[in-house]
This record gives structure tokens, sequence and C-alpha cells, in this order.
């Protein structure tokens, strides 16, 4: 899904990196309220690891098969900011040193993975905690819902974007149709390995789950207690 | 780092284009795309004259050919995307053959593959003959933020370790007979990702505190800056001011 040189005018571009660079100076900020001083080191192997998920190939059958895109997944996981900035990276890195994603859509990608992709991942899921009871084992539903919402979302937003700014004249219904049923079908494939993968990391490290903060029990800190004096 | 690694497209070599220090070449780039990306997709010669200029670029590089063209496959999806165009754009439409195609469609497939294929071969270049250490180096120079920055080192720097450690957790589903076959074998991969993303949210936390340790303090110490001279600057921009003649030559021609 790595939009290549030439594919939307110049200027859609132009503002698609405009969002972009505002997108992610916002989650500069607020990377630093997820991660304080920990932000390069950690943020830096999270990217490195949905650098990584992305090699991981899942079988469809008949031969094929897809790989996780993983916005949503790194929102629950470090929280939106954090997710915002790894997956800018990963597209920023995969753009100039492996030629994958045009260099003039960069702005295109970021605002359609790190921010759409993420941030309706994102909401999706806190929508979904609110309704689902307050358990360990709604973290990984909601996840997944707001996986499967966040790849038709970013192919919307795709769909949209090519036909305001787009290099070739599409009816934008029959485009957004085609678009979006598509990738409600990937998007599907995203929602079961992202509640897979999240219900894996809550069962053996819930403490590291972002969007599980508030079901961690108050008592998990280590305490000094006055000893029995004798 | 460096070339052997395998784990980026940096192929090792002491062409004259390995030589440009990495921030004059990623500008060079970006200039070069953009005017690519600018020019109408009616000016077929203009993007014959870009192909000629890069194919001479690469031929300075000294990277083999078929590795490059092995490396061209990223932009498949998009060429079966820009395949489609001329049967479901808008507008007249002319007969090719048995088929009705869109004349629109026609042109932008053209212009996306045109385009596509260009920007893929211009990044590729980049990509072979620069290290990894050096493109980060070139987005401090360009002033890129610094947590920005630093996650790209990080990322970078810890490629290798954690494709190591997803391709061992692969060798050992491997040894205890596991295929990744249909569906029903998701349940195992999605667990090597949660492992793998334990492992690598620990190991940041141990770079962390290793980093403290030696007295880091927001910033990462970099041993050699970049630095270009006028001649550096000179040779590398050939290729974009080039690239504005053929476009200027195209259109007012």
């Amino acid at each position: 899904m790595h939009v290549p040189d030439g594919f939307l005018t110049a200027q859609t571009s132009l503002a698609t990196a405009a969002v972009a660079a505002v997108g992610v100076g916002i989650a500069l900020r607020g990377a630093r309220r997820e991660l304080d001083d920990r932000t390069a080191p950690l943020a830096g192997l999270v990217a490195v690891f949905v650098f990584a998920a992305q090699m991981l190939n899942f079988p469809v059958g008949a031969g094929t098969s897809g790989h996780l895109l993983g916005g949503a997944l790194a929102a629950v996981l470090v929280g939106p900011f954090t997710a915002t900035l790894c997956i800018s990276v990963v597209l920023l890195v995969q753009a100039i040193a492996f030629a994958d994603g045009g260099l003039t859509a960069l702005g295109t990608n970021v605002t359609l993975m790190a921010l759409v992709g993420v941030w309706v991942g994102y909401g999706m899921f806190r929508v979904a905690r609110a309704v689902l009871p307050k358990r360990t084992a709604s973290v990984p539903i909601a996840a997944a819902f707001g996986a499967a919402l966040s790849v038709p979302a970013a192919a919307a937003t795709f769909a949209l974007l090519f036909a305001a700014g787009g290099a070739v004249p599409i009816a934008t219904g029959k485009l957004l149709t085609a678009m979006v049923g598509w990738h409600v079908l990937i998007g599907l494939g995203e929602a079961a390995i992202t509640f897979l993968a999240v219900g894996a990391i809550v069962a053996t490290r819930p403490d590291l789950v972002y969007g599980a903060q508030d079901l961690r029990p108050d008592h998990a800190d280590l305490e000094i207690r006055d000893g029995v004096v004798v | 780092m460096g070339a052997g690694h395998g784990h980026s497209l940096h192929f090792h070599g002491h062409s004259p284009i390995h030589r440009l220090p990495a921030h004059v070449k990623l500008t060079t780039l970006v200039l070069f795309v953009l005017i690519v990306v600018a020019t109408p997709r009616t000016a077929v010669p203009a993007f014959g004259a870009y192909v000629a200029l890069l194919l001479a670029v690469a031929a300075f590089t000294t990277v083999p050919w078929t590795s490059l063209a092995r490396r061209m496959v990223v932009e498949v999806p998009f060429v079966v995307f820009a395949l489609l165009m001329p049967f479901v754009a808008e507008g007249p439409r002319v007969r090719v053959g048995p088929l009705h195609l869109a004349e629109a469609g026609l042109w932008g497939a053209w212009g996306l593959l045109a385009k596509g294929t260009l920007g893929v071969l211009a990044s590729l270049i980049f990509g072979t003959t620069t290290e990894p250490r050096d493109i980060v180096r070139a987005l401090e120079k360009l002033r890129l933020p610094q947590p920005i920055v630093q996650i790209a080192s990080f990322m970078f720097r810890y490629l290798e370790v954690v494709t190591g450690e997803l391709r061992r957790m692969k060798i050992a589903r491997d040894s205890r007979g596991f295929q990744a076959r249909s569906i029903r074998q998701w349940r195992v991969l999605a667990g090597t990702l949660g492992a793998l993303f334990i492992r690598s949210y620990e190991r940041g936390e141990r770079v962390h505190l290793a980093m403290l340790s030696r007295g880091y303090a927001g910033r990462l110490p970099f041993a050699r800056q970049l630095t270009a001279t006028w001649g550096d600057w000179g040779r590398a921009l050939t290729l974009p001011v080039a690239g504005i003649g053929i476009l200027a030559a195209v259109m007012f021609a």
C-alpha cells in the first residue's frame, strides 16, 4: 500500500505533505508524554518491530499470502503518538533506503498509514473499549475492531485523494467502492492478526500494552513495608 | 553496518556516486524526483531523456544491473493498479485491438508507470550507493527533528538484530514441523509477532539504560559530520539541472 511517485498531482502531494508534517509535529510532542525520555531507543525498536512484522507472511490460501500493516496494532501497543512517529519513520526509511514508496509521495503515505491508519485504529479501539466490559479479554477484541476499520479508512482516504488530485480521471464512487470493498477484506485479515498478536502479548506481558494500562492492578508496584520489629 | 550484512539496499563500492556526501545525494534525489513528477505526461520524449540520464548515473555506480532490476519488484502492486486505469477511467474510448479503452486511462497508466518507475530507479540508485549510517547523518544534516533522526538511527542499527530474531523463531517453528499453509496457522504466526514485540520492547528498555549509564543526554554523538565541497554540490546538481533543461526543452519546443 505504498503510493509511488506520480500517482497524485504535485499540488495534492504538497497538501498531504503539509498535513503529514503537522501530524508528525504533534506526534513528536505527544510521544514525549507517552514514553518520557526513553522515546528514541524504544520508539526505534518499536519501529524495527513494525518493519520486521511487515516481513512476516500470513498464508491466505491458494498460494497467496498477505502481511500486517500494523497501524492499529502499534497504536494499541505503544500509544497513538508513538505509533504515528514509528510508522512515519518506517515509511521514511522504506522510501529512502529501500525505494519502497515514492519520495514525493512520502507525505501521502504518512497521512494514509501513520495518521489515518493509526488514529482511526486507535479511536475505534477506544470506542470498543468503552463499550466492552472492563476486562483484559476485551483488549484484543477492541484492537481487532480498530484494525478492521483502520484499513478501509486509509483506503477510502486514498480513493478520495485520488479523486481530488489523482493523475487519472475516475468516477469517485466507482473507485471508492472498489477500494473500500477490497480493503474491507484486507481489514478482516488485519483484524484477525491484530486480535491474535495482542491476545498473545496481553496474556504474557499486559504491563507493556498501552491500551490496557487502565486495567493494571493498583498494587502492581513494589512497596516497602515496615519490618516486623521483634 | 555497511556492506555484507544484506539488511539494506546498500551495495559496497567506491564509485564517484558512492563517494558523494549523503545529504548532497539525498537533496539531488528529491529535486530530480520533483522534476519528474512535475513533468506533464504528454511530454513523452522528456521521460525517455530522464531514463537515459538515470541509466548513465546507474552505469557510474558500478552496481550490477541485475541487482537493480531485481529490486525494481517493489513497484509491482502499483503496476497492477496502473494497468487497470485504461479499463476504469472516464471519458472517450479508443479501440486497441479487441478492447475499448479509455483514452484518459491510457495516458494515466502511462504517466503512473513512467513516473513511478523513474522514482523507484532514482531511489534505488540512492539506496544502493549510500551506507545506512550516512543516511542517518544526512537526515541530521538536513535538519530533520532530532527524535526522527534518532528513531531512524535505531532502526538501522537494530534492523539486523530484530530480523535475525524473527529468522531464529522461524527456524524454531520449522524444526518443530510447522508449515504455514492456511489461516489455521495464523495463531502461531501471530504468537511469533507477540513474542517479537515483547523482545523488541525489552531490548529498547535495555538499550536505553545502557545509553543512560554512558552519559546519554538527548543527542547521539556522531563521530564524523558530513561535509560537502562546492565541487560535490556541483557534480551532484548536474542531474536535476539536466532534468530542468530537458523539461524546458520539451515544454518550449
